[in-house]
């Protein structure tokens, strides 16, 4: 018959055995709330704060990017990929549209660029009707999603050199460049996007994606001026079968390549005529790799 | 009277001599392996019969197709051989290495695309060890590792066009991670990423981790597609224990 204090001092080391883990969770889980509620984003000299950014979120996001920033709001059963891409799931903290280097976090600039910019051939409106501030405090809130804010730092963007004058050799340097590179293997020697892997591509979760098309005539999803497109293969866009060729294509090279990407494109351009006056024909697929 | 003195002395240098030695000896021999590192070895088998290996049509890459023509590429999720032996298992200690003691593996192993395939197929490493992916062939690739960035490990993604230098890289945790070529999609292999020490099965099914303190264990045997198995070990100091594995066909 055991004695009342015996009995006692069971039932509270008993007790404290459940709530000192509960105790210890409670405290982790507050804490990153709290660290993740006062998250703040940094643009020019924009504060943005996550509390602020979150009704706006609620209204105009939420129905795509879901309530946890997951990507499964209401309406994202509809999307279809690869025609029309499902919304990012923001807990994963993986962006394609960055200035950093892949495998890093995009700077707060970048999610603020893309919030306006939008996304052509997806869902992702121009978001134009935002103030800076309530953009800035959009972008805190998307960062709010995904743990890896709270212990990681953007990566450092990458260098883009001045863009050098266009010319007929830099043109069909550029081209060079694509068979080098082997570009053609996804994109088509026409920038057509009918190269012999364009058809099995997926994206990180295992989703149809396509390849960007260059002659179809809407915008490359991560920016359509000359330095956009620089960084766009010159970080890769991260969660999608395009790599970085950062360490694959020399900074003078790349601008090449730009110029050739824009004579792919049906947008009348410099390059676009240098390239017919030049008579240049697409990449000789079956042709032996050329070396670095 | 001086002569058994001096012998005294003598008898007392020699032996000052010899305990020096044996010091020495003893101390030299802690470099060569640190206070009796045991091992841990065995085999690993499949038993019933071995799940059929689709073959791989590569005819979307005629550089692949050109590399395969005296053989036929088949998938390699599981890799066995005619006595039941199965290669590409990881093995490693998933209990009763001290937290502290853990020091990342310094060799740098390659993980290669040759012929439009990965070899070696699973590639196992330690949490910060460096490794280095290469390729051998004159096709481009792209090298696309696929963690969950929920473990700390973060996706990315570079490519690797013919004569594409190495890329060097490590990993922030354990996790046993996809890695995949966009432009092949037949292309599959791992990265294992463990702690402490580990070893492979080679094409015979045989393993040996080295570099193992004396003291209780559980191994851990990981496999892709039947996933794991463990065993408790008592390695004893300089000995090698023995732990073998036999997974379950389907």
């Amino acid at each position: 018959m055991k004695t009342a204090l015996q009995t006692w001092t069971l039932c509270l080391g008993a007790a404290a055995v459940f709530a000192l883990p509960l105790a210890s969770t409670a405290q982790l889980t507050k804490y990153d709330f709290e660290t993740r509620m006062n998250m703040e984003s940094h643009v020019g000299n924009i504060t943005g704060h996550a509390r602020d950014g979150a009704a706006d979120y609620h209204r105009y996001c939420e129905s795509c990017h879901g309530v946890r920033g997951d990507g499964s709001g209401e309406v994202a059963q509809w999307f279809d990929p690869p025609n029309f891409p499902k919304p990012r799931d923001f807990q994963l903290g993986i962006f394609k549209c960055r200035s950093t280097p892949t495998g890093t976090l995009p700077t707060d600039m970048d999610l603020f660029d893309t919030i306006a910019r939008g996304l052509d051939r997806s869902g992702m409106p121009q978001w134009s009707t935002f103030t800076k501030q309530e953009r800035a405090d959009l972008v805190a809130w998307v960062k709010h999603f995904s743990p890896r804010w709270v212990n990681e730092k953007p990566g450092t963007p990458i260098q883009i050199p001045p863009e050098p004058e266009v010319t007929a050799e830099r043109v069909k340097a550029g081209r060079d460049v694509y068979a080098r590179v082997q570009c053609w293997k996804c994109h088509g020697v026409t920038g057509e996007a009918n190269g012999p892997s364009a058809s099995t591509l997926q994206d990180d979760l295992g989703r149809p994606i396509a390849a960007y098309n260059f002659t179809e005539g809407s915008r490359p999803k991560c920016g359509s001026s000359d330095q956009d497109i620089y960084r766009i293969f010159m970080t890769g866009l991260d969660g999608t079968p395009m790599p970085s060729f950062a360490d694959n294509i020399k900074p003078d090279e790349a601008w090449d390549l730009v110029f050739y990407l824009r004579a792919l494109m049906t947008q009348p351009s410099k390059e676009k005529a240098l390239a017919q006056q030049l008579g240049l024909k697409p990449v000789d697929p079956n042709a032996p790799a050329p070396q670095p | 009277m001086r002569e058994k003195v001096m012998k005294s002395r003598l008898s007392v240098a020699i032996a000052f001599a010899a305990g020096l030695l044996v010091c020495a000896a003893f101390l030299l021999n802690q470099n060569v392996s640190a206070a009796g590192e045991g091992k841990i070895t065995g085999t690993v088998k499949l038993d019933g019969p071995a799940p059929h290996m689709k073959g791989i049509d590569m005819s979307k890459d005629p550089y692949c197709v050109k590399a395969h023509a005296n053989d036929t590429p088949h998938m390699e999720n599981v890799v066995v051989s005619t006595n039941g032996a199965l290669q590409n298992v990881v093995l490693y200690i998933s209990e009763g290495l001290s937290g502290n003691a853990f020091q990342p593996a310094t060799t740098v192993p390659v993980f290669d695309q040759k012929n439009c395939v990965y070899t070696p197929h699973v590639l196992a490493m330690d949490v910060g060890q460096t490794f280095k992916v290469t390729t051998s062939d004159q096709t481009a690739h792209n090298i696309h590792p696929n963690p969950n960035p929920m473990t700390g490990n973060i996706p990315w993604n570079q490519s690797q066009p013919p004569g594409a230098p190495p890329v060097e890289k490590s990993w922030k945790a354990p996790e046993f991670i996809e890695v995949k070529c966009n432009i092949h999609p037949w292309m599959h292999g791992w990265f294992a990423v463990v702690k402490g020490p580990y070893a492979t099965t080679d094409e015979n099914g045989n393993y040996t981790i080295n570099n193992v303190p004396p003291g209780s264990y559980t191994v851990t045997a990981w496999q892709e597609t039947f996933g794991t198995q463990t065993q408790k070990v008592t390695v004893a100091s300089g000995a090698a224990a023995k732990a073998d594995f036999t997974f379950k066909g389907k």
